[in-house]
């Protein structure tokens, strides 16, 4: 496997004078089929990563819209082992998959079988929004066995002497939470971003990812030359709900990127 | 042993292998902040002399310890008492937890408070505190509770809170408590999210458990000054388990003391519709804990049923969970059915009107009875009283 030698998210995400586009859909939405379909578009899009949910009953770092695609994929049946199907049918395209999930369906998977399954399907790295470096063993550690990597989220609120500690423990690259709730489009980046992002690129080597609330030009804009990535979420998947493939904003998107 | 069956990494706030911190990165300095602000205050007489002041005059506390004579004698003899929590302000339990919490947010300086409810019971409180601390309020209830609690709906709005109907998932606790947690995620600078019960990240099991633990040690004072002799079983209903706790605390060093936590079976274990996560449920993560949950083998939260809203909650604390696998409490559970009968039960024998929430450990009381006979002594937690369940009574 691809023990020891530079992660395959991270060589992605690195920003060369442009910046990096991630994008998100949740597996099974609408529908299992739909979203292979989909994912398979926004791998060819022009984007460097993509994120790919898998749902949960109760996803506590999520807004209305996610939210929402989280509900319609489990109606229709979705479950970690299709979410696991879907990744993998996606990442035939080539594009690095990362997996983004609640750490409770991991735990009911069993961790080790997660991990495991999740580098066959050629997933490339793991994000869980609710596991926090103090809470990371021992999934992390079956994480690392299966040369995947794992990311963890620096947030608004994080004081600086822990922002070190989060980019210690993560590997991929730094997901950068942008504002101070949950996700979901916003007309405005919030005050101060700027400085907590380049407070996390001096403690780190890694690329470094903003994403919540990013959706417009105008956030990519003043994002440029201020970090290596920015994750679209919300707005790909309101797209997707109005029977788009979200590969037509992600266009729009990267013409602020370069 | 799987790699699924414990998270056992030594960090502060586990009761073994359960509880924790799962929640979102933007929480956690909060978290930090909130525990650090609890042992401080905990430690400071001023503010321990502030809250035993409030928990005189505004709560009425000592609450009584009270012979449950008739239903001692229609139960075949054995001493029945209860632990008046019922006769707390507003009417349940629930307030011991809501006034520490409102002096702690005082003290951190924030002015919003954010809560929860299922039963209603810790809306009020909370709104009732927020009245008289004079913070800003905001209720999450799930919209079939504020159905079947209408009366509380509408105590909140009188006390001048926003009650926020939640609309999505089960409608009930669960969906009231992932929502104000996403409040609080969004809002967390300013405001302080007063939990119901012993669950959420820690420090919240360990600090409502510290300001509900009053309950058990007002009664086995007062329960030993009757004839210097302790209960033999103390009965408490688990919801998410602060009336239980706060009970069973007093008691856990009295190994000859059998503790009882009673969980709703709703419609009947075998069912599926039922709330009974430490007698039915796996271990698992929801609203930050590690617990007992009624989850499917995905992990995926399951819908569950209880006549009793109180009760109506996948979950539970994790010390609960902790102390069921040392087998120091006995969990069990109790139907929709059983729970009214011992509702009218009480009533009529008592002319004492539970809620619907402790009326499943009264019928808990009635079994263990008849198996210690005349002579047996029983404690029961009556965590608070019925007038809010008049229409799930006249309905069921
Ligand atoms: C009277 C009463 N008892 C018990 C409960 C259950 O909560 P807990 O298990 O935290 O005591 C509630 C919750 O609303 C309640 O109102």
């Amino acid at each position: 496997m691809l023990a020891d030698t530079t992660s395959r998210l991270e060589t992605a995400l690195k920003a060369k004078g442009d910046l990096k586009l991630v994008a998100y859909i949740m597996a099974g939405h609408p529908s299992k089929k739909r979203s292979i379909e989909v994912g398979k578009r926004l791998a060819g899009s022009g984007i460097a990563a993509l994120e790919i949910g898998i749902p949960h009953s109760d996803p506590l770092a999520d807004g209305p819209v996610i939210q929402h695609a989280g509900q319609v994929a489990l109606q229709h049946g979705m479950t970690v082992e299709g979410a696991l199907e879907v990744a993998q049918q996606v990442a035939v395209e080539g594009v690095p998959v990362v997996l983004m999930t609640y750490i409770n369906p991991v735990l009911a998977y069993d961790p080790r079988k997660f991990a495991a399954e999740a580098a066959q399907a050629g997933v490339a790295g793991v994000i869980v929004p609710d596991l926090p470096i103090e809470e990371a063993e021992p999934v992390a550690a079956w994480l690392r066995a299966a040369s995947l990597d794992t990311v963890f989220m620096v947030a608004p609120t994080t004081p600086p002497d822990r922002i070190g500690d989060i980019c210690s423990h993560s590997s991929g690259f730094i997901y950068c939470v942008t504002v101070t709730g949950i996700t979901g489009a916003r007309k405005e980046l919030p005050e101060g971003i700027v400085e907590l992002l380049a407070e996390v690129k001096k403690q780190t080597t890694l690329p470094v990812a903003a994403g919540f609330g990013i959706s417009r030009q105008d956030h990519l804009k003043a994002l440029r030359g201020k970090l290596d990535a920015a994750v679209v979420g919300s707005a790909i998947v309101d797209e997707i709900n109005r029977a788009g493939d979200g590969t037509a904003l992600v266009r729009e998107l990267l013409k602020a990127c370069r | 042993m799987t790699s699924r069956a414990a998270l056992t990494h030594p960090v502060d706030g586990r009761f073994g292998a359960f509880g924790g911190q799962y929640v979102p990165e933007t929480l956690m300095s909060a978290l930090r902040e909130l525990e650090d602000m609890w042992h401080e205050a905990k430690a400071d007489p001023q503010f321990q002399l502030e809250l035993a002041g409030h928990r005189r005059a505004f709560i009425g506390r000592p609450t009584p310890l009270y012979a449950a004579t008739r239903l001692s004698e229609h139960f075949g003899g054995t001493h029945i008492h209860f632990k008046r929590e019922d006769l707390c302000h507003t009417g349940a339990h629930k307030l011991n937890n809501a006034v520490g919490q409102a002096l702690l947010a005082l003290r951190m300086g924030k002015k919003r408070v954010i809560a929860e409810t299922g039963a209603g019971q810790h809306g009020v409180a909370t709104a009732t505190v927020c009245a008289r601390f004079g913070l800003d309020c905001t209720v999450y209830m799930g919209t079939e509770d504020m159905h079947r609690q209408s009366m509380n709906v509408r105590r909140m709005k009188l006390l001048g809170a926003e009650v926020v109907e939640v609309t999505s998932g089960t409608k009930t606790l669960k969906d009231a408590t992932t929502e104000a947690i996403r409040d609080w995620v969004t809002n967390v600078r300013t405001t302080h999210y007063i939990i119901g019960s012993v669950v959420g990240p820690h420090p919240y099991p360990e600090m409502v458990r510290d300001l509900q633990r009053v309950i058990g040690d007002e009664a086995r004072e007062q329960y030993l000054s009757l004839d210097g002799k302790l209960p033999d079983v103390v009965v408490a209903c688990v919801g998410g388990g602060s009336n239980a706790i706060g009970i069973f605390t007093a008691f856990l060093d009295d190994h000859d003391v059998t503790l009882v936590g009673v969980e709703a079976a709703g419609k009947g274990i075998r069912t599926g519709e039922h709330a009974a996560s430490l007698v039915a449920g796996r271990p698992g993560v929801l609203h930050g804990t590690y617990s007992y949950l009624l989850q499917d083998g995905d992990g995926q939260i399951l819908t569950t049923h209880s006549i009793s809203a109180g009760l109506d909650y996948p979950g539970v604390g994790p010390e609960h969970a902790f102390l069921r696998d040392i087998e120091r409490v006995e969990y069990v559970a109790v139907a929709d059915k059983d729970a009214l009968a011992a509702f009218r039960l009480c009533t009529r024998l008592e002319g004492i009107m539970p809620a619907l929430e402790p009326s499943h450990a009264i019928h808990q009381a009635g079994l263990i009875a008849r198996d210690l006979g005349p002579g047996g002594r029983i404690l029961v937690c009556l965590s608070g009283r019925g007038d809010k369940d008049m229409d799930s009574v006249d309905a069921g």
